[in-house]
């Protein structure tokens, strides 16, 4: 009888730290939205340069648009920048607009909405993105984990340097490199946009593949550079945990050696490279981002560089915003999976 | 006292040491060192006997536990001597034998308790599962079998089959203790190792953990080796005390004739630091600091600090020789030793 | 601090190579100094010649001498790099003491706009500033806004030290004696943070050339000064590559990985040397 009610009061009590544990996350997650998407706001309103003057200077620059559109871009943006208001009236319209996804027309595009436009593009980032940062992370760290264990290794350690001299280098320079390597040297794989000319989209087959054949490459990159990161990163942390007294202790208690790696060291070391990967995230978006506009790839990066150098101040505000909260909530759910792995949730 | 001979009856040796050297040698940015942390010790451990490893700290008395428990690991090295067990008619060297021999004698034979329940446990493992690992493959039983096997184990401990289900950090210190003693002790070693089984819990809790394993180790009918600085430890749990200072083994004998009538200075000191009830002599604290293993002092390692060192003592090593039934000291005038104090009275006739 | 440095020479082999790889882009950087054509100018060479005796790395489209070309985006590029990671080092510093010393409320709110800050994208806010400041954005007003973006992962190891230091004797002494929390922060404290500091500005320089490089590449920088990013930038304006002109790439491209690298190895080995169990390691080797 103790027994289960015992156990019962544990785990009500290991339930109600979880819950503590998400909530001080889903408020943190709520105020990097916040203050970035803000800070965001506060950059554009208060730099010396009217955004209503410019969108119309660099409209009027430039031939391809029509009146309409352009009396409408004056319309929308002076509404929502309400030049004429106070700022903290500004401040909170715009957060209304937001909140109703609704930021008006984009400029490059006209008249598509600008978030239209964004959420067009997330799926290609974030599919990427998943994809690239799921392989490089299991990869990397078992890898870099049995590099760690067994430390004479002779191919482990061959790719500990491979590893050491990609991890510093910028995603942009691995990218150009590879996009070189497969659009010059030996060109099996296409290096520009989601997928080819010829292909309907849609759930079939010559789609699907045509999509990940064009998403080889930027992977590719991506894993190259961020492999390193976790596979030097896991190597020092089994290196330390095998010293640990619980490790040499189930070595002296001749426990199989492949449950030592596997149990003791490698699921022990996990934990700090998931907190780490909640901390690198927004690194990995940046590099995604860079990645993309080198193989023309259809996501949000390439929208950004298009923004930005079209003068499409709505668009540029909104794919800042959408990565500021995609990032975050990715940030979340690495964070939601913490207590799985960690028995010790600490509620401070 | 006539006490030892009878007590100390003939049992065959267990586990004999021989030239006993593990150095740690460490080379870091072109600097060489080289700590004798065990030098030259040889010792053996009788059937069904408990012996104890005194010192102070850095004395070398996890290092030499840790060489014969065949748990040693780089930067500590094996230099020279032979660790022999004796199992039935089995005689086998941790030191000759391949990983899968060592494998299936550890545990069943020879296990070992190490220091630091804190760290000794996987923390993110429930309990069960480090039982399954550590004795499973030990035991040769069926999963029914082997679980009604560690439970009762368990109950021997006093604790509940509940921590099977629990973390390590859900359990207290005491509790956390018994589990590693369960834990090495379920397969039903012959031979068990003990690293200071006591040291970090409070001082009830720490009789209580005693008593058990000392109820464990009847139970099972097997050999203790266990190392504390404790010194009220050894009076309470040994039958035989070896004292090690800088590395070496400076005087071992019934744990009754060590304290009453030590025949190393060093010993004499350690024995009468113990605190009394009604005693209120004053203690003559030991002078100087351990030395320091990387270069040891020359001759008797003791004799910087030791009030009755001669000319001797600073250019001849003493050796370890007899004096008496069962006794050994490594001193030049061990026949001038007298207790500092009246001594306590250590635990009496029930060593067998 | 001589006699470490020629330990770590001798006897590490990754600080060996980083120095002597970030050795010798110093050395090709201080060449600028020496340097007799005017980065700035354009077409006075023959163009697209490739690399000889005369032209060592070939000149580009624009008739500019490779070789003298990049002794300038090199030293730019390293400046750059300085510069950043000395400004943010002021302000990881400040708030990580501030944060391990005080502790309290004023830890709690640091790290709460920490967390902040290491969860932001970074590259779409520095193009959002770009965006915003267009030629406002100077490489000093770069380098000033990548420092306050790059500071929260080396304040959190500051103040983890720091947290430490706060329990240990000498501070409560200096507590007792009446020192003033500031001079306790910076004259006791800092020089326990100090190695940190040094290994993790490293960090910090690779971090921010990376970011510099990418933003110059796309054009968001200012393009007339050589840097790596906007010879890059240039070169890909060119079509470099697809109209043959091969070392307007290749050739920056290997230096910046030779430069890369040389940094990466400094820090790992530096942070090898300042870890204590990692040494330990390294004496079981």
């Amino acid at each position: 009888m103790e027994r289960s009610a015992n156990v019962e009061v544990e785990g009500k009590v290991r339930m109600r730290a979880y819950f503590i544990f998400i909530a001080k996350r889903a408020v943190q997650l709520l105020a990097v939205v916040f203050f970035g998407i803000s800070a965001a706001f506060f950059i554009t309103h208060l730099s010396p340069i009217d955004p209503v003057q410019q969108a119309i200077l660099r409209i009027t620059s430039r031939s391809s648009f029509s009146p309409t559109a352009l009396v409408a871009m004056r319309e929308a943006l002076t509404e929502m920048y309400g030049m004429d208001q106070p700022l903290g009236t500004q401040f909170v319209n715009f957060w209304v607009r937001l909140l109703q996804g609704d930021l008006g027309p984009s400029l490059i595009a006209f008249p598509t909405p600008a978030m239209d436009l964004v959420l067009r593009a997330l799926p290609w980032t974030v599919g990427l993105l998943v994809t690239a940062v799921i392989i490089t992370w299991l990869l990397g760290n078992i890898l870099g984990g049995l590099a760690g264990y067994y430390q004479n290794n002779k191919f482990l350690k061959a790719f500990g340097v491979v590893a050491m001299g990609l991890q510093p280098i910028p995603y942009y320079i691995v990218a150009f490199i590879v996009l070189i390597i497969f659009g010059f040297v030996w060109p099996v794989l296409p290096i520009s946009g989601g997928y080819a000319m010829h292909v309907t989209p849609g759930w079939n087959i010559d789609f699907v593949m045509s999509v990940i054949r064009h998403a080889t490459l930027p992977a590719l990159s991506l894993v190259l550079v961020g492999m390193g990161l976790w596979f030097l990163g896991m190597r020092a942390l089994v290196s330390n945990i095998i010293t640990e007294d619980y490790v040499t202790y189930a070595e002296t208690a001749g426990v199989d050696s492949k449950k030592i790696v596997g149990f003791y060291v490698i699921r022990n070391a996990v934990i700090p490279q998931l907190t780490a990967l909640a901390m690198v995230l927004g690194g990995i978006f940046s590099g995604t981002v860079i990645t993309e506009e080198v193989f023309s790839y259809p996501g949000l990066g390439s929208l950004l560089i298009q923004a930005v150098n079209g003068g499409d101040y709505t668009l540029v505000i909104a794919v800042t915003a959408i990565a500021i909260t995609a990032v975050a909530g990715a940030i979340f759910v690495v964070d939601l999976l913490h207590p799985i792995l960690d028995p010790r949730i600490r509620v401070e | 006292m006539a006490f030892s001979e009878e007590t100390v009856r003939e049992q065959r040796d267990v586990l004999t040491l021989n030239g006993l050297k593990a150095y740690y040698q460490t080379n870091y940015f072109g600097v060489e060192r080289e700590v004798r942390a065990v030098d030259d010790v040889s010792l053996s451990v009788r059937e069904d006997e408990v012996y104890g490893i005194a010192g102070e700290s850095s004395s070398g008395k996890t290092t030499l536990i840790k060489t014969f428990a065949a748990a040693i690991r780089p930067p500590l090295r094996l230099i020279d001597g032979t660790v022999e067990y004796k199992f039935g008619d089995r005689v086998v060297n941790p030191y000759d034998m391949d990983e899968d021999e060592l494998n299936d004698l550890r545990w069943k034979h020879v296990s070992y308790i190490m220091q630091g329940s804190m760290s000794v446990l996987n923390p993110v493992r429930r309990i069960k599962k480090s039982f399954r690992d550590f004795a499973f493959e030990h035991m040769d039983r069926s999963r029914a079998e082997f679980w009604n096997a560690v439970e009762d184990h368990l109950k021997l401990l006093y604790l509940s089959p509940d921590v099977l289900e629990a973390y390590p950090h859900q359990l207290s210190g005491g509790m956390r203790q018994r589990v590693t003693i369960a834990l090495a002790t379920v397969c039903h070693p012959e031979f068990i190792i003990a690293d200071e089984p006591t040291t970090a819990l409070d001082v009830v809790v720490q009789k209580d953990v005693l008593a058990m394993l000392d109820d464990i180790r009847k139970k099972l009918r097997s050999s203790v080796v266990f190392v504390t600085h404790d010194m009220s430890v050894h009076a309470n749990m040994a039958d035989r005390v070896g004292i090690m200072y800088a590395g070496r083994i400076v005087e071992e004998g019934p744990t009754s004739e060590l304290f009453t009538s030590p025949k190393h200075p060093y010993t004499a000191h350690l024995v009468s630091s113990l605190p009394q009830i009604g005693d209120t002599t004053r203690k003559p604290a030991l002078e100087g600091r351990p030395p320091n293993l990387a270069e040891p002092p020359r001759g008797c390692r003791f004799h910087p600090r030791c009030p009755l060192a001669i000319e001797k003592c600073t250019t001849d090593v003493p050796p370890l020789e007899s004096v008496g039934a069962n006794h050994r000291s490594a001193c030049w005038r061990s026949a001038d030793v007298r207790p500092l104090t009246p001594a306590v009275k250590p635990k009496t006739g029930e060593s067998a | 601090m001589f006699s470490i440095i020629r330990d770590l020479f001798k006897y590490n082999r990754e600080f060996a190579v980083g120095a002597v790889l970030l050795g010798l882009i110093v050395f090709f950087s201080i060449l600028s100094f020496f340097s007799p054509v005017d980065p700035t100018m354009l077409y006075i060479e023959v163009p697209d010649r490739p690399p000889s005796g005369e032209y060592w790395f070939g000149t580009n489209s624009r008739g500019q001498d490779m070789f003298w070309q990049l002794t300038f985006a090199f030293r730019n590029t390293l400046s750059f790099g300085l510069m950043v990671a000395a400004l943010s080092r002021v302000i990881s510093i400040v708030v990580g003491l501030l944060s391990g010393y005080i502790g309290g409320v004023v830890d709690r709110i640091l790290m709460f706009f920490n967390d902040i800050f290491v969860s932001l994208p970074i590259f779409p806010i520095l193009v959002l500033f770009y965006f915003v400041l267009r030629s406002d954005l100077t490489t000093f007003n770069l380098a000033l806004l990548m420092a306050c973006l790059g500071w929260p992962f080396d304040a959190r190891l500051i103040r983890s030290i720091a947290l430490g230091l706060r329990h240990r004797e000498f501070t409560r002494h200096a507590v007792f004696s009446g020192m003033s929390p500031a001079k306790i922060m910076f004259e006791e404290h800092l020089p326990y943070v100090m190695p940190i500091v040094f290994s993790t500005a490293i960090a910090n320089m690779i971090w921010a050339i990376g970011l510099e490089v990418t933003l110059a590449v796309l054009g968001f920088t200012n393009i007339n000064i050589p840097t790596v990013g906007t010879t890059l930038y240039w070169a890909i304006n060119h079509s470099a590559m697809v109209v043959g002109v091969w070392w307007w790439i290749v050739i920056p491209v290997i230096i910046i990985v030779m430069m890369f690298i040389g940094l990466f190895l400094l820090t790992v080995s530096l942070n090898e040397y300042i870890d204590p169990r990692s040494r330990l390691r390294r004496m079981g080797g």
